[in-house]
């Protein structure tokens, strides 16, 4: 018989998370310090969600998520996770963008950003100012239908090489495009331009041991190779409530659930249609999931080394940027995330990954056949496109492999195997959720804003508040009652 | 429960929150904001740090009244006082 993965579970939770993404983590531990039992479910034998790893033969060790958050992070990890994690944040300085505009090494922060406009881009230091002042100040509450693309304009007309420079990096980071409202573009783009970009020294196995740890230090009940298949739902005061979920075949009572899977997964899959209004269904429906990634992953030799090329390397063939371009089967526009010695101290190895970014339908609709040829050209275009920059790399190579929006699909279970969450619309069926289905909340990458690193650790705070919120109402209502009786 | 003992408790939580600044000279008058490094996340924070040490809870309507230490006490110590 198989091994039964929830073995020793408990009758009752106060709350089930479903996904280990780093929303689901956070989610699960603010929760269980509020004082909640806490029981959280990943399908994968690992938990990270995107924010994962893995181990390949001749010791390589790689990192999934393209490397590199505001220092928003820091203040958040310690407050919702510990000091420890947040003591080994550390700054990436080298981010270089070489495309045929231009080619600039730099810090990828405000002071930096705005001598590189007015030293190379030549643009009016006065018009800089205005712009970084203008996106600092932006607010999500101000409904401003302005596309990226349109405020663009506004500040730097008819300037392409500023554009890219601008839009090139987080399209990286959040698969926004120049035709998403500005705000997606403003609060990524102004948390980076703060203090610039950071990473995690030790690694994203490092990180996400601690964070394991750490839940199981406040008493969340984690249980891995378990599949949510369905919401169960029932009557409460005359309402309909969230009562439990059905995972790997058997039934779990709770009082509410957190749905840290893909929103439109989360509505029409998990909870199903006929717990919602014809509106709200057809509102999820209508939400557009964002791109996806490829990935190829490259292993060097134990023994070898590489130079110092930079932390995180913006390339490019592409004549101007352009966001379908970026997307394409054949985008020749990459990142290489370089990740030397120091990212894990003690050890002596190098990997690169190169981060892609696609669309799941060009990836999903090629035959077997096809499908192993594109990657392997994926695989083949990366290393060509990396000798550029280090000539003798490809004999210093012993693993490489690629992956791809199927692959994400596979390990992530995400709709459409999205790696970048939902448009913008996608935010406002999260929040709205609980109103249409009491005790079921969703934290994860909705809306742009919400997704990356540190937006899906603080939209994971900002679900947990509303969760304990109900569970503390909940909690005072049955005590009341057994005082009575 | 007088407003200084409800400034102090919401001081307490603040120095949880933001343990680097320095609380000892915070004006009561002036917005939290404008004098500390203060965020809309730390402001959450608050709110679940009333409801998980004091059972208070503060709807999302009345997140404003948070804004300066005189605000919060004239909001929360009658809920202080109601609980007590």
């Amino acid at each position: 018989m198989a091994y039964d993965w929830l073995k020793g579970i408990e009758e009752h939770y106060d709350i089930v998370v479903i996904g280990s993404g780093l929303g689901g983590l956070t989610s699960a531990n603010v929760l269980a310090k509020c004082g909640h039992k806490v029981l959280l479910l990943e399908h994968h034998y690992q938990l990270g969600g995107l924010a994962t790893w893995f181990t390949r033969k001749g010791g390589h060790i790689f990192d999934i998520s393209l490397h590199g958050f505001p220092i928003g992070m820091i203040k958040s990890i310690r407050k919702y996770w510990s000091q420890d994690i947040a003591d080994s944040i550390i700054q990436l300085k080298g981010v270089r963008f070489i495309n045929p505009q231009f080619a600039i090494d730099t810090t990828f922060d405000r002071e930096d950003f705005t001598r590189q406009l007015v030293e190379t881009f030549r643009v009016p230091a006065e018009t800089v100012g205005r712009f970084f002042s203008d996106l600092r100040a932006m607010n999500f509450y101000d409904n401003n239908p302005e596309t990226t693309g349109q405020m663009f304009e506004r500040y730097f007309p008819g300037r392409d090489d500023v554009k890219r420079l601008l839009m090139e990096p987080i399209a990286y980071a959040n698969g926004s495009t120049m035709d998403d409202p500005a705000i997606t573009f403003g609060i990524v783009f102004s948390n980076f331009m703060s203090k610039g970009v950071y990473t995690f020294q030790g690694g994203t196995d490092v990180l996400i041991k601690k964070m394991a740890a750490e839940l199981k230090h406040n008493g969340v009940d984690i249980r891995k190779h378990v599949v949510v298949e369905k919401i169960l739902t029932g009557e409460r005061d005359g309402r309909k409530v969230v009562t439990g979920v059905v995972a790997n075949g058997r039934t779990i009572n709770c009082s509410a659930v957190l749905s840290n899977a893909n929103i439109k997964s989360t509505v029409l899959r998990l909870a199903g249609e006929e717990n919602f209004t014809a509106e709200f269904v057809a509102q999820t429906k209508a939400v557009r999931v964002n791109s996806s990634s490829c990935q190829v992953y490259l292993g060097i030799r134990k023994g070898e080394t590489l130079p110092h090329i930079g932390d995180l390397v913006f390339t490019s063939d592409e004549p101007k940027f352009s966001s379908e371009k970026l997307v394409d089967l054949h985008t020749t526009s990459r990142t290489f995330s370089m990740y030397y010695p120091d990212t894990r101290p003690g050890t002596d190895r190098y990997t690169v990954v190169v981060s892609i970014n696609a669309r799941y339908e060009d990836w999903n609709s090629l035959t077997p056949e096809q499908y192993a040829v594109e990657k392997q050209r994926l695989i083949d275009e990366s290393i060509a496109s990396l000798e550029r920059y280090i000539p003798d790399v490809r004999a210093k190579i012993d693993w490489m492999e690629a992956a791809t929006p199927r692959t994400i699909e596979h390990y992530t279970r995400h709709w459409a195997g999205t790696s970048f969450g939902t448009k913008f619309e996608g935010l406002k069926i999260s929040m709205d959720l609980p109103a249409q289905l009491p005790g079921l909340y969703h934290a994860g990458s909705v809306g742009i804003i919400m997704s990356g690193w540190l937006g899906t650790i603080n939209y994971g705070v900002i679900v947990s508040n509303q969760v304990d919120k109900f569970l503390a109402q909940l909690k005072r209502g049955t005590e009341s009652v057994s005082l009575k009786s | 429960m007088t407003k200084d003992d409800c400034k102090k408790l919401v001081i307490d939580i603040i120095s949880d929150i933001a343990p680097d600044e320095d609380l000892t000279a915070i004006k009561s008058e002036i917005r939290l904001r404008d004098q500390l490094q203060l965020d809309s996340m730390d402001f959450l924070d608050i709110v679940m740090e009333l409801r998980k040490r004091h059972g208070i809870e503060v709807p999302e309507a009345d997140y404003g009244q948070l804004a300066s230490l005189e605000s919060c006490a004239d909001y929360l110590t009658p809920k202080f006082q109601a609980k007590a």
